[in-house]
């Protein structure tokens, strides 16, 4: 199972940019998953929940986006949903899928964090001026 | 304050861009590595002892590294042939990571090592994600595992620039339709060759062999449709993931918030959650 393995990147990658950019919490994460890309979305979703444990993303949340398959045809310009198990000759005139449009995506899309106290002068300026 | 961030980040390109590193480096010297992926007992050890013994008596310089979660026989077993063998035991991870394997050639790997054979951990699905800086990659099947084994592990079948069949001996026995099979290889991966074989008769013998020394020599491999995508992987080049391809995976990123294209998106994403998140 590598979902382990799947969820320690996502967590260190997004640690990693949290730490960068000053962040103190991170509320969730959004991840696109390819129907194809060989994980399991909810034993990943179990495994996420243990990596982020101690982290700057404990209790954060993991937004899975599903990404189905989908294939182009070369000679008829054809483009389908591949399905799963995935089908990668072309339903109408059957030549091999010229490419894979989408499906194997593994992908942090983004992240909503917290960034702490942010010296933000409109905030202290407000009461002094009243 | 909370603040949405278009990361754009590829999980896995830290591996992706330590793989093109040592398919690059190993390149620069003459090798390549030829990765095996199947079930645990497909027959992979057995097909190996048999191609690096036949690689040996040819005078081809290969060598063997064997992954395992836990034991050492696949390592003893191969070493008969008498060519150099590494034994990598994963402590109970399901794969090998191109990090992984890059370290464990330092100081083993022979200089002018030709083939480098990675039996990859007995798994169809982990080690499947995972690019080694492989420039052959196989997938194989024992004829006892049923014709849908492809339909069923498409990823690993469907990223394979060669398949390869196993325990060919025992197919009649055991009733193995090859024409169902090959039907669902195509399904998956058109276009990439299967071939049979039984490490016990020794029919097929020298076929592994023989493609992988054709790559070496700069014969193309099998692009299959599943690795020939437009996704993030390569598309993407010029965006957020060029970053990482120039080796600081993370570093780029912080300053996307601040600088480069993806900054409208920032701005607007942190304003509009900003309203959202103020109480
Ligand atoms: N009949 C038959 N059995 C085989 C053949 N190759 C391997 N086996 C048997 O299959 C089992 C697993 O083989 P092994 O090489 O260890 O598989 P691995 O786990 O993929 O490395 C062993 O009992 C082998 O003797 C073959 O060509 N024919
Ligand atoms: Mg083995
Ligand atoms: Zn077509």
């Amino acid at each position: 199972m590598h979902e382990m393995s799947i969820a320690m990147a996502v967590v260190g990658q997004v640690e990693e940019a949290a730490q960068a950019a000053g962040a103190t919490a991170v509320r969730s994460i959004r991840l696109q998953v390819g129907e194809l890309a060989g994980v399991v979305p909810d034993s990943l979703a179990f495994c996420f929940e243990l990596a982020c444990s101690g982290t700057v993303l404990e209790g954060a949340e993991l937004l899975t986006e599903s990404v189905p398959g989908r294939a182009r045809c070369g000679p008829c310009a054809d483009e389908w949903a591949v399905g799963m198990p995935p089908e990668l000759c072309c339903p109408v005139c059957g030549a091999a899928a010229a490419e894979l449009l989408a499906g194997r995506e593994l992908q942090i899309a983004g992240v909503c964090w917290e960034e702490g106290p942010v010296p933000a002068p409109t905030r202290e300026r407000i009461p002094e001026e009243r | 304050m909370c603040r949405v961030v278009d990361l754009q980040q590829a999980v896995l390109a830290k591996n992706d861009i330590c793989a093109h590193e040592l398919r690059a480096e190993l390149a620069a010297r003459g090798t390549i590595v030829v990765n095996l992926l199947s079930s645990p007992g497909s027959g992979k050890t057995a097909l190996l002892e048999q191609e690096l013994l036949l690689a040996r008596r040819r005078g081809l310089p290969v060598a063997a590294l064997t992954a395992d979660l836990a034991t050492e026989n696949d390592a003893v077993r191969l070493a008969r042939s008498g060519v150099p063998v590494k034994q990598v035991l994963t402590d109970g991870l399901c794969h090998l990571e191109a990090g992984m394997l890059g370290a464990h050639l330092e100081d083993w790997l022979p200089e002018d090592t030709r083939l480098l054979f990675v039996e990859n951990v007995g798994n169809l699905v982990c080690p499947a994600s995972y690019d080694l800086g492989e420039s052959l990659r196989v997938a194989l099947a024992s004829v006892t595992e049923g014709e849908d084994k492809p339909l069923k592990y498409p990823t690993a079948f469907g990223l394979a620039q060669l398949v390869v069949v196993t325990k060919m001996d025992i197919a009649e026995a055991v009733g193995f339709d090859e024409a169902a099979f090959r039907a669902n290889v195509q399904q998956v991966n058109p276009g990439v060759e299967v071939v049979l074989t039984s490490a016990r008769s020794g029919a097929g013998a020298g076929l592994l062999l023989d493609r992988a020394a054709a790559v070496a020599d700069g014969a193309e491999a099998h692009l299959p449709v599943m690795a020939h995508r437009t996704d993030a992987h390569h598309s993407h080049h010029g965006g957020g993931e060029l970053h990482s391809h120039e080796g600081g995976l993370l570093h780029a990123h912080p300053n996307a918030q601040d600088g480069d294209g993806h900054s409208h998106a920032h701005a607007a994403g942190a304003a509009t959650t900003a309203r959202a998140h103020r109480p």
